[in-house]
Order: C-alpha cells, then structure tokens, then sequence
C-alpha cells in the first residue's frame, strides 16, 4: 500500500499540500463507510486504497460492512440487475426481507459518526437510523443508473430522499426526480499500481516475447472482458480493414471468469473470427495480470476501447496514462476522458474506428500528440489523488450549502 | 508595512449534477435558461482548467457539444466566439447564450437531435476557495510567486475575480493599482484570458510584471 507522500512526484508537492490542508477543516468529524463487502468487487477494491490514506491524512476515517445471508444477497444481485434494466421481478417479499436485514445491521452495527457514507443499494435502508444516529448522510451509487426499473428505482427513491446528497459517477445517471444534491465523483485509476507504474524496458520487451507478438510493426490493442458489450468482433472487423493499408498487428486481451459460460462463447467466436491471421494475438489472461495488461498498453501504438455500453471505462484512463493514442466509444464514462480530437478520438462505428485508425498509424506525430494530451488530462483529473481530494470536498460540502465557499 | 500584501489564494470544484439534459437546440434553450448561474460559470468555465495544456482551448461546452456532437457547426461556432470577456456577469452571459439559440431556433430550417447517451447534460459546481502559503509585499516577490503558484490559483484570480465577483479586471490588476503601479493593472486587465492557455497566461502576466518589478 503506497503512502500518500509517495504521490508527490506525480502530481507535486503542492496538490497533497491541498488534500492535508482539506483533510485539516475535518479535524474534528468522524466519517463511516459502509458497504455490502470487504473484499472482491470495485467498491471493496477503491475503499481499501482509499480509507487508509484519507487516515494518512489525519481523516478519522473508518470502513464497516453489513451483514446479509444468501437470501438477502441473491435480492441484491436482483435490484442490481433491475438497476440496469435486465427484466427481473422482485416481489414484496423480496423487499421486506431487504429492509429486515437493514434494520437488524442498523441494530448491530456501531452507527456512531457524523458523516455517514453509504455505498450502493444493498445498506441504503441505514437511512432509517438516522434520527438516532444524527450526523450527516450521503450516499454512492456506483452502478450505472440510467435505465433502472421503475419499481426498484421507486423502492431506492424513498431512502434516497432521506439523505442528504447522493453521487454518480458520470452525469447521464443523474435524476430529474432526486431532489437532493447530485454529485459528479470519477472513479480514478491508481499511478502507483502494477497496472499503471512505470516498468523497466526489459519487462515490457519480454511480455512482448511471451505473447509472441512482434515489436518492430504497429501493435493495436484492446484491453477487455471477452465480453459482447466490449465489442472484440467488432474490433475484429476494424483491424481487417486497415490491415489491407497497414502492416500491423491486434491484441485482444483480458480476463473472464473461465466458469462464465457467455465469456468462453465470446472468446470461441473471436478466435474463430481471427481464423489463422498470425497477426491477431488473443490473449486469455488469468487473475492477477497486472504487470503483463500494463507491459502490453505500454508496447502499443494504439489502444481501442471498442465498448458498445460502458460503466466509465478505467482502461481508457489506464491507456492515455501510459501516453497512449486512445480510439474508444463515445459511450458511458468515456467521453468525460476524451475530448474528441483534442485527447483522443471517439468514434461511434466500425468503420468510424477503420478511419482514425488508418489516420493515426499514418500520423504518428499527430498520434503522439493525442497521448501527451490524453496522459495530462488523467494527470489532472482521474488519478486518486483527485478521487480522494473530492470525496474530502464531498464532506465537506455536507457542512456548508452555499455556492462558493471560503476558508481561511 | 507601506504596501497590504497581496495572500495568494487557490481553489477547487465539486461538480454538482443538475439531472436536466438536453437532446437538441431547442430543449438546450430550455435548459439555459432555467439553471441557476453557477451552471452557466460551469459550462463557460470547465475547458479552461481541465484542459489547461490545450493550445488552443477547446470552446466552452455548448460550443463543444452543438459542433461535434449533434454536427451543427454554424451554431458551435456562434458560440465558441463569445467574447466572454467583455460580460460583466453571468446573466449578462446567459442572455447572450439565449439569444443566439433563439436566433437560430426561428431562423432554422430542420431539427435535429443527438442519439440516447450523447446528450448534453446540465451542471454546476460548488467551489472551495482557501489560502496558500504564498504572499506577495512587492512585486519582485510577485513574480518570484506567480511562477510557483498552482493553475488552480492563477484561475481562481483571474477568472473567479471577474464573473462572480464582478470585478472588472482581475485580482492581480487590482492590487497593482493599490500599490500604484496602474500602468501595469492597465496592460493586465487588457489580456483576454479566455483565448490562451492558463500556462501562457502565467507566462504573459510574468512579461508584464518583470517590466515594472
């Protein structure tokens, strides 16, 4: 786990100055996170990074998780997908039996701070204790929210309204209809993670090697699931057009549950799109992959992010870190991370991706510029360091409700 | 102490989304015209910090969105050129946004509107401001500073100063003049700061000042 001084030589020493200055107007609040989980998933994932250095910076930060049975998480998963428009029917009992576990947590659980911050649907019902636990409430919603169904958006309304602000994660799943403050807070990548350090030379050359991949040609890659919603047959038929112009190569890797039947379909089907092209390189990489998925950004020309939906899509800030030419879908998250000629190209076709694609390989220079600006956008805007610098406003735009406000 | 120092302050925004989009000019219009102030400064604004390495900027978000996003250049390009410098205020801003739209609306031939997931989407900011540890008693320790100080605080004097607290110039010019150097408040309230980048900016107000230091 890094120190947060150790983020001084990426964004300077005067950002981390603000976060202690920030962290120091909340001196005397205590902030509790609550979640459905303590490991596995992206929630547990950014509040193990992200509790420990708001500590580092003086925050009396603590993190509890609440307790459910199968019963209750198989409801969850249920309102998860409701959320995101899959047809799923909950019934009344599925709802009751959500708010029992709720208030038996509320029970149980040390509900003592003056800032409460709920991540996602499964302890939203906590609300209910806040008239004897007091404090300050605001609530995360990581999930994409804009096609939720009705229901369970009216069932998850009625506790949203109880608290005091709510955050998103990309502007397109704020509501009309939540009354309270909606909040923009990007998830960010980590600069000092195995996905996105720097590697010496000779670790990138040999996972090259490894793959069997050849570092004198052009190299496209796509980082993903083998999943429909990334696109990779699509990504596919891109390369196929611009590989009749340019001699270069396309890596498709990622991960997948090998368990997940749909994932082993998707990768049969790419593999069979890439029939016996020696220069399509399918990767199936196992847990853990971080240093050989951060090797392969780094030895690419370009990097597509092909994706038909999106949640925000970190790979893209992952890419444009490494100074990467990015072409990705103007879907979800990811035109908040590319400005459209300015930091990258966003297309909307395959044969809008055919036609950048073409470009950048010819226009390395214009490409090389597309990187640099993609990397300083990140830099400023989606590294944890800004995570945690708005997540130390959040709370304390808890405290003051007008437009601008001034410290001394 | 002949001079009152000049205490260099910074800033930063927690955006605030408004839950109102907009899929053509005409909801557009809508949507300018009903969100509070704080969401005009936004949208004007945002470019200029987020993508401060940009030479030259991008236009301001409905300019951004109205040309690359549902393809009507001619609209874009009305307001991309907005002077925004020669507005005192942000209503005087807005009504300059609402006026063209509507221009447009009743000159228009055809309507169009982008597809799900390309709208645009309203929203404002609520901004921290707080001090640093850098102060100026002279200008000789101004321009030492100011070629320190973060992007952050060098918007926050500049642009801040101007549309939400009215003045006309920017902090730096007026505390120029409390010290008496108004040939110099002069030249810097003259810098259109809205058509170079907040690192040339930096780099301008650094000529300026050297010249009288």
């Amino acid at each position: 786990m890094p120190d947060i001084k150790d983020y001084i030589d990426i964004v300077g020493k005067d950002k981390i100055g603000d976060l202690y200055f920030l962290a120091d107007k909340l001196q005397n609040k205590s902030i509790l996170n609550i979640n459905s989980t303590a490991v596995g998933g992206g929630v547990a994932e950014i509040l193990s990074r992200m509790v420990p250095l708001l500590k580092q910076l003086g925050v009396n930060a603590r993190w509890d998780v609440i307790k459910g049975d199968e019963k209750f998480f198989n409801i969850t998963k249920k309102m998860h997908n409701a959320l995101h428009g899959i047809n799923t029917k909950l019934i009344k009992e599925d709802f009751d039996y959500f708010i029992e576990v709720n208030r038996r947590n509320s029970e149980e659980m040390n509900l003592s701070s003056d800032i409460f911050f709920i991540h996602d649907p499964q302890p939203i019902a906590l609300i209910e204790k806040r008239k004897k636990a007091k404090g300050q409430w605001a609530w995360r919603c990581h999930i994409d929210f804009t096609t939720p169904q009705k229901e369970v958006m009216e069932f998850l309304k009625s506790y949203i309204k109880k608290y005091d602000a709510t955050v998103f994660s990309a502007p397109a799943f704020a509501r009309k209809d939540i009354k309270i403050p909606q909040m923009l807070i990007s998830p960010s990548i980590d600069p000092l993670s195995d996905k996105n350090r720097e590697l010496p030379k000779e670790t990138i050359e040999k996972t090259l090697e490894k793959f069997n991949i050849d570092k004198e040609r052009p190299i496209v890659t796509q980082i993903s699931r083998f999943d429909y919603l990334k696109d990779p047959l699509g990504v596919i038929k891109v390369y196929k057009k611009v590989k009749k112009y340019v001699d270069c190569q396309l890596v498709l890797a990622g991960g997948g549950a090998t368990d997940d039947p749909e994932g082993m379909q998707v990768l049969n089907e790419v593999k069979d799109a890439a029939s016996n092209d020696k220069d399509i390189h399918i990767i199936f990489l196992p847990p853990g992959s971080d240093i050989e998925i951060n090797a392969l950004q780094r030895a690419s020309d370009i990097v597509l992010q092909k994706s038909l939906k999106e949640g925000f899509g970190l790979t893209v800030a992952e890419a444009l870190w490494k100074s990467k030419p990015v072409i990705a879908s103007a879907v979800g998250g990811i035109p908040l991370q590319i400005t459209h000629k300015y930091s990258g190209i966003l297309t909307y076709s395959i044969n809008g991706t055919s036609h950048f694609l073409k470009e950048l390989l010819n226009n390395p220079e214009y490409a090389n510029k597309l990187g640099q600006n993609g990397h300083e956008h990140i830099k400023n805007n989606f590294l944890i360091t800004r995570h945690l610098r708005d997540y130390l406003l959040l709370f304390l735009s808890l405290f003051h409700k007008e437009d601008i406000v001034y410290f001394d | 102490m002949k001079n009152k120092p000049f205490h260099f302050y910074t800033q930063y925004y927690l955006v605030q989304l408004l839950g109102i989009k907009a899929r053509n000019p005409e909801e557009l219009l809508k949507g300018i015209k009903k969100v509070p102030e704080s969401s005009i400064y936004y949208h004007t604004h945002k470019f200029l910090q987020q993508h401060l390495y940009l030479s030259p900027e991008p236009p301001n978000d409905f300019g951004y969105w109205t040309t690359n996003v549902i393809n009507l250049k001619e609209l874009g390009e009305a307001f991309t050129s907005i002077d925004t410098i020669s507005f005192k205020n942000l209503e005087d801003l807005r009504k300059e946004f609402i006026r063209i739209l509507e221009n447009y609306i009743k000159n228009k031939r055809y309507t169009v509107s982008c597809p799900e997931g390309q709208e645009f989407h309203f929203m404002s900011c609520k901004t921290f401001v707080f001090p640093t540890k850098y102060i100026a008693y002279d200008l000789k320790d101004f321009m030492k500073i100011i070629g320190k100080v973060s992007i952050n605080s060098l918007y926050l004097h500049i642009f801040e100063a101007r549309l939400r607290k009215g003045i006309n110039g920017n902090d730096f010019s007026e505390w120029f003049k409390k010290i008496g150097k108004n040939k110099l408040a002069k030249e810097v309230t003259k810098l259109d700061p809205y058509t170079i980048t907040l690192e040339g900016l930096r780099e301008k107000i650094l000529g300026l000042v050297s010249k009288y230091a």
